[in-house]
């Protein structure tokens, strides 16, 4: 099954850089699902999924921005107390490491979408599908 | 494998090259005697007359000049020949000073070209190259300096001078260029600009040589120039004082060859003025022997280097210069340590996650200097976890306190953020107020 791609970005923390990453990805016509920031002082990363990543980062990358894709597993989560915790608490009885996470809501969906990038993706997969856990694929992002 | 320009010169036996610079030694030291005001009264202060002079290892009793007597005698003080024999001036730029003019003789433009040849020579290029000359024309010396040498070896020559980067790749594949001679961090430049363009410097263009100096530069960017592109890249040095570039490293990549008929070299320990022996660290010092608008006696250049007298194994006897390490102008002292960029430029070059442009800023805060170095980013070097970037951080900051031993705060910025350079780059801002 192909992953969910997820384009991150380096950005230097000063202002106006996440405006030009916004604009370079409005100008092309590629729509942000799902964002987050994370800052570490002078810089940060910004990870998103879009719903064309191949062409953000291609113009993103065009653009003179340090970018690189990874593979991410978007989740859904029931929108009520617990939703997380089922599966956290899956991947980590299974021993999968959750290096980040984010989530977010989708009046489509209806559900919270929960992402993930884990040290072992295969294995992440399998143990959420045997909890019955939905795991959404590339075209149902793309199409949310 | 390269020959030699003027064989019988490049391989004289080092007795014969002693005796000629003793001869050209005794003959300049008269020469500005008789016509430099200046050096009368400067040989008569340190109570020496020509006379004086009648071995080379008497060269020690000559007083020094330095760049600040040029500065005094600003324009044209200490010139020895006469305005109508002066055929082009130079004028420095002046970054750290008022600026200096220098002059040439039809003779001492033909002495700078001959050196160039030689150099040129000596890393494989002849008439069948194509130079790309991108050193800045006008006051500079570089850009006519290279244009000379180039010509004199029947090479032709393209003359671009700085900046305008895309234009000289496009030139650079429709006539071939062979070999290049710009500032080394214009060229890597030159790299990134082309890679923007879609061209590859090792496929899609001829280019087999540069040429880099004006800058130090350590072998970590050689190595990185040179992996970069496929192409051999070899320090040229010289400074407009002593007429402008004028030595090349030889295809052995082994030191710079100092040609000894043209001047005399010596290492000096710059703080007691000592000269000193062969492989030891010292100031550059250059007396020039052939020179005759404005000859210049035990010139402290202010570089540090190695000298050896060893020959070489490409077959030239004359000395050699190794690496400069670096102009005692450009040393910072942070913490009261002594620090020089071409320091923090080799512990950058080693480390594949850091691009190759970067700069220092040093600032006081309270009673202490900060040193920060910026370094751009690469590609290659971006993990998306946060983790992995405070790593590398701590890493750059660790390498350089150990070449160092001071701390220095590392900023990782995104790529094309640091100024790019045409000629000399600008490494350091010192924002203190000394």
């Amino acid at each position: 099954m192909a992953e969910i791609k997820q384009i991150s970005l380096f950005v230097e923390n000063r202002p106006g850089r996440t405006a030009k990453v916004a604009k370079t990805l409005s100008d092309a016509g590629v729509n942000i699902r799902a964002l987050t920031i994370a800052e570490a002082g002078d810089f940060g990363v910004i990870r998103m999924v879009v719903d064309d990543p191949e062409k953000g980062y291609k113009v993103l990358k065009e653009n003179a921005f340090t970018v690189s894709m990874t593979d991410v597993l978007a989740v859904e989560m029931k929108d009520t107390p617990g939703g997380l915790y089922e599966i956290v608490n899956t991947l980590g009885q299974s021993s999968v490491n959750v290096d980040y996470a984010y989530a977010f809501v989708t009046a489509k969906a209806q559900r919270a979408m929960l992402i993930l990038r884990v040290d072992d993706i295969a294995r992440a997969r399998k143990v959420l599908g045997e909890k019955g856990v939905k795991i959404a694929t590339k075209e149902e992002i793309q199409a949310i | 494998m390269s020959g030699y320009w003027d064989p019988h010169i490049e391989r004289m036996p080092l007795e014969d090259l002693h005796a000629l610079q003793e001869d050209r030694l005794k003959s300049i030291v008269r020469y500005v005697y008789d016509h430099s005001a200046f050096y009368r009264r400067k040989f008569k202060e340190a109570g020496i007359e020509p006379g004086d002079i009648k071995t080379l290892a008497d060269v020690t009793k000559l007083p020094f000049t330095r760049k600040t007597d040029l500065r005094d005698n600003y324009p044209t003080g200490m010139f020895s020949a006469p305005k109508s024999q002066v055929v082009r001036y130079h004028v420095s730029s002046g970054t750290t000073g008022k600026p200096t003019v220098v002059g040439y003789t039809k003779g001492d433009i033909e002495m700078w070209s001959e050196s160039l040849a030689r150099a040129f020579t000596s890393i494989g290029l002849g008439s069948d190259d194509v130079i790309q000359v991108g050193y800045g024309y006008g006051l500079f010396t570089g850009g006519l300096g290279a244009h000379y040498g180039a010509e004199r070896i029947g090479a032709a020559v393209l003359p671009v001078g700085t900046g305008n980067t895309e234009r000289q790749i496009e030139l650079m594949q429709d006539l071939g260029t062979t070999a290049i001679a710009c500032t080394p961090s214009y060229f890597l430049h030159i790299i990134e600009v082309a890679e923007k363009m879609g061209v590859s410097i090792r496929n899609d263009t001829r280019l087999k040589v540069g040429i880099f100096g004006a800058e130090p530069w350590s072998l970590e960017t050689r190595r990185r120039i040179e992996e970069a592109t496929g192409i051999k890249a070899y320090d040229i040095y010289g400074t407009s004082e002593i007429s402008g570039p004028l030595f090349t490293e030889c295809h052995e990549k082994k030191g710079i060859h100092v040609w000894g008929d043209m001047f005399l070299t010596e290492v000096i320990d710059p703080k007691t003025g000592e000269q000193l022996e062969d492989g030891e660290r010292g100031e550059l010092v250059f007396t020039t022997l052939h020179k005759f608008a404005l000859p210049l006696i035990r010139y402290r250049i202010g570089d540090l280097s190695i000298m050896t007298n060893e020959p070489c194994d490409c077959g030239r006897t004359h000395p050699r210069i190794l690496r400069i390490l670096g102009r005692t102008d450009d040393m910072l002292i942070i913490r009261g340590i002594n620090v020089f960029p071409s320091q923090v430029e080799s512990v950058l070059m080693n480390i594949p996650e850091v691009g190759d442009h970067w700069e220092i800023i040093v600032d006081r805060k309270g009673p202490l200097d900060m040193m920060t170095v910026r370094v751009e980013l690469t590609q290659a070097g971006f993990s998306d976890k946060i983790g992995d970037l405070m790593k590398l951080k701590k890493k750059v900051s660790k390498e350089l306190k150990g070449v160092l031993n001071i701390a220095a705060e590392v900023d990782l910025v995104e790529p094309g953020t640091i100024p790019r350079s045409m000629g000399k780059a600008k490494r350091v801002t010192d924002n203190r107020k000394v």
